[in-house]
């Protein structure tokens, strides 16, 4: 009898718990699906051709963001290509030739450090490393450029393709290594052919989380590539990108600009969304293998 | 004509080998000679040093910086423990083949045409033949001769384990080192490697490593017993099986511990 009643409270219990945790998951989902709808029904409607046709307009006239789209693929690609070797180098470095050592591990604990620091610390660095010094080299003629601010954002690609490369290649089991060592195949072999081919999704998934963290990045272009109006492909010259125009546009007092910074806002979330996807594809048809 | 069959040759010779991990002695004074074209197999409990004394013929232990081995271990007359002996050459005469098998993230061909190329140039008829000669002296060629550029990661565990005999074999090394080779497998795959060593053993020396006394007692021509990183007993496979000198391996094989 009593133990009946001893069950009874657990049940009672058990569906307080489950309602309560419920409620928190329903509270958190609340806003992403609020942030999401909202950014899908104000961009939408300023969704159309123009947006990637014609450039960034004067207030008070049309038009649309391809100066910003493009400045945001050439930097965001230039500091793929900057940072993914440098992270590989680094990750592989770490996962198959220092990975108990004090030296490895004083690294990884920096890296982690960079992983989190602040972004926008990362654009002062490169303000004061490379444009205050290429500004006074080149008599004022530069100042900000593209070339700063895919540093900046390359600064923030290395960490994460440390991380993921590190992670990845430790996952590889030591066997494997043994059993290329065994067969008299040398350790930068075995690592370039076999151990990183083994963790090739993992790795291609670091790079893509890099961009994916990159393509909302304000902060650190704020003061490096700063913004531009018109269409520039000059490294040396400062260059438009989505997320800077749409923080200008939003606190702007015009609404033709808001609804501009809508749109870029929609295209940036609509891309991360397909890069995080695409991830978690390449990771599941790998494990399906 | 009357042939007495000749006493085997020595293929490798222990002597006075010990090792060290983080300065800790885990094989005490080792002496013993492996018989060429034979199956040695060396039993003993867990922790005994069987897979580290095993581990010291193709000096895979190199790979972690505090392990360390003294002593001389001479392949054909040569200590392989001396730093001049290059270790491409000893692994292309020592191969090994581990617990779990470990394909490469390859094509079951790759697989054993990887380590190949390494070692020797061959032209594309030449490679075609090494490989399908590898895979036959594995016991696999018939079950993968169709699907050779496919993923060696879709072959079944034995079939993994045979592919991993046969990347090992294609190398033509004198000397295989089997590291517990079918613990991880089942019943028929374990069927189907150990009557493959009987057969490697005409062309190699096989040194295997095992848990599994009954295993010993089917496919090895010699057993050495070890307990506690030492040799206590080493000798033809029946004799340590059925008169064992020592007691202590007597306690072992009759299952009294270990």
């Amino acid at each position: 009898m009593s133990n009946e009643s001893l069950y009874r409270k657990r049940a009672f219990k058990n569906r307080i718990a489950m309602v309560l945790s419920c409620a928190a998951t329903l509270f958190g989902l609340l806003w992403l699906v609020w942030i999401l709808l909202t950014t899908i029904i104000k961009g939408a409607s300023a969704l159309n051709l123009a947006l990637f046709t014609e450039m960034t307009p004067p207030p008070g006239s049309a038009g649309g963001l391809a100066n910003a789209f493009y400045g945001s693929a050439l930097m965001s690609l230039i500091a793929l290509l900057i940072g993914t070797p440098i992270g590989l180098a680094a990750g592989v470095w770490l996962a198959e030739f220092a990975r108990h050592s004090k030296l490895g591990n004083t690294v990884r604990f920096i890296n982690d450090i960079l992983l989190s620091a602040p972004s926008i610390v990362l654009g002062l660095f490169v303000y004061t490393g490379v444009i205050l010094p290429m500004s006074a080299l080149s008599n004022h003629q530069i100042g900000f450029s593209a070339f700063a601010g895919s540093l900046a954002l390359a600064l923030l690609v290395i960490p994460v393709v440390v991380r993921t490369t590190d992670e990845m290649l430790q996952l590889q089991p030591s066997t494997m290594r043994e059993a290329a060592l065994a067969l008299g195949v040398p350790q930068w072999k075995l690592t370039l052919q076999i151990v990183l081919r083994a963790a090739k999704a993992g790795v291609v998934t670091g790079v893509i989380l890099a961009l994916a963290r990159i393509t909302g990045e304000t902060a650190p272009l704020l003061f490096t590539a700063f913004g531009n109006q018109f269409w520039s492909s000059n490294l040396l010259k400062p260059i438009a990108s989505v997320p800077v125009v749409v923080f200008q546009y939003a606190m702007s007092p015009y609404d033709d600009w808001h609804s501009l910074a809508w749109a870029g806002a929609l295209v940036l979330t609509l891309f991360v969304l397909m890069l995080s996807l695409l991830s978690r594809l390449i990771l599941l048809r790998n494990r399906s293998h | 004509m009357n042939v007495l069959p000749a006493a085997p040759q020595t293929k490798i010779q222990v002597r006075d080998l010990e090792f060290y991990y983080n300065e800790q002695r885990s094989l005490k004074k080792i002496n013993m000679d492996i018989p060429e074209k034979h199956v040695t197999a060396i039993i003993g409990p867990s922790g005994c040093g069987k897979s580290t004394l095993l581990r010291v013929f193709n000096r895979i232990y190199a790979m972690y910086p505090k392990q360390e081995a003294r002593g001389q271990v001479l392949l054909n007359g040569e200590n392989i423990l001396d730093s001049h002996y290059s270790m491409n050459r000893l692994r292309s005469n020592v191969g090994m083949v581990f617990q779990k098998p470990v394909p490469f993230p390859m094509s079951i061909y790759d697989n054993i045409a990887y380590a190949v190329r390494h070692h020797e140039k061959l032209s594309r008829r030449e490679m075609d033949e090494r490989v399908e000669q590898a895979l036959r002296g594995g016991a696999l060629w018939d079950e993968v001769k169709d699907k050779l550029k496919q993923s060696a990661q879709s072959l079944s565990g034995g079939q993994q384990q045979r592919l991993c005999i046969a990347r090992t074999i294609a190398l033509r090394p004198q000397v295989l080192l089997l590291d517990e080779p079918t613990s991880a497998l089942d019943p028929i795959s374990t069927g189907r490697i150990e009557q493959l060593i009987t057969e490697l053993k005409e062309q190699f020396t096989v040194i295997i490593v095992t848990h599994n006394m009954q295993q010993a007692a089917r496919c090895s021509d010699y057993t050495a017993f070890m307990f506690m990183g030492e040799l206590i007993e080493h000798g033809d496979t029946d004799t340590i099986f059925t008169k064992p000198s020592k007691t202590q391996t007597e306690d072992y094989i009759t299952g009294r511990f270990g």
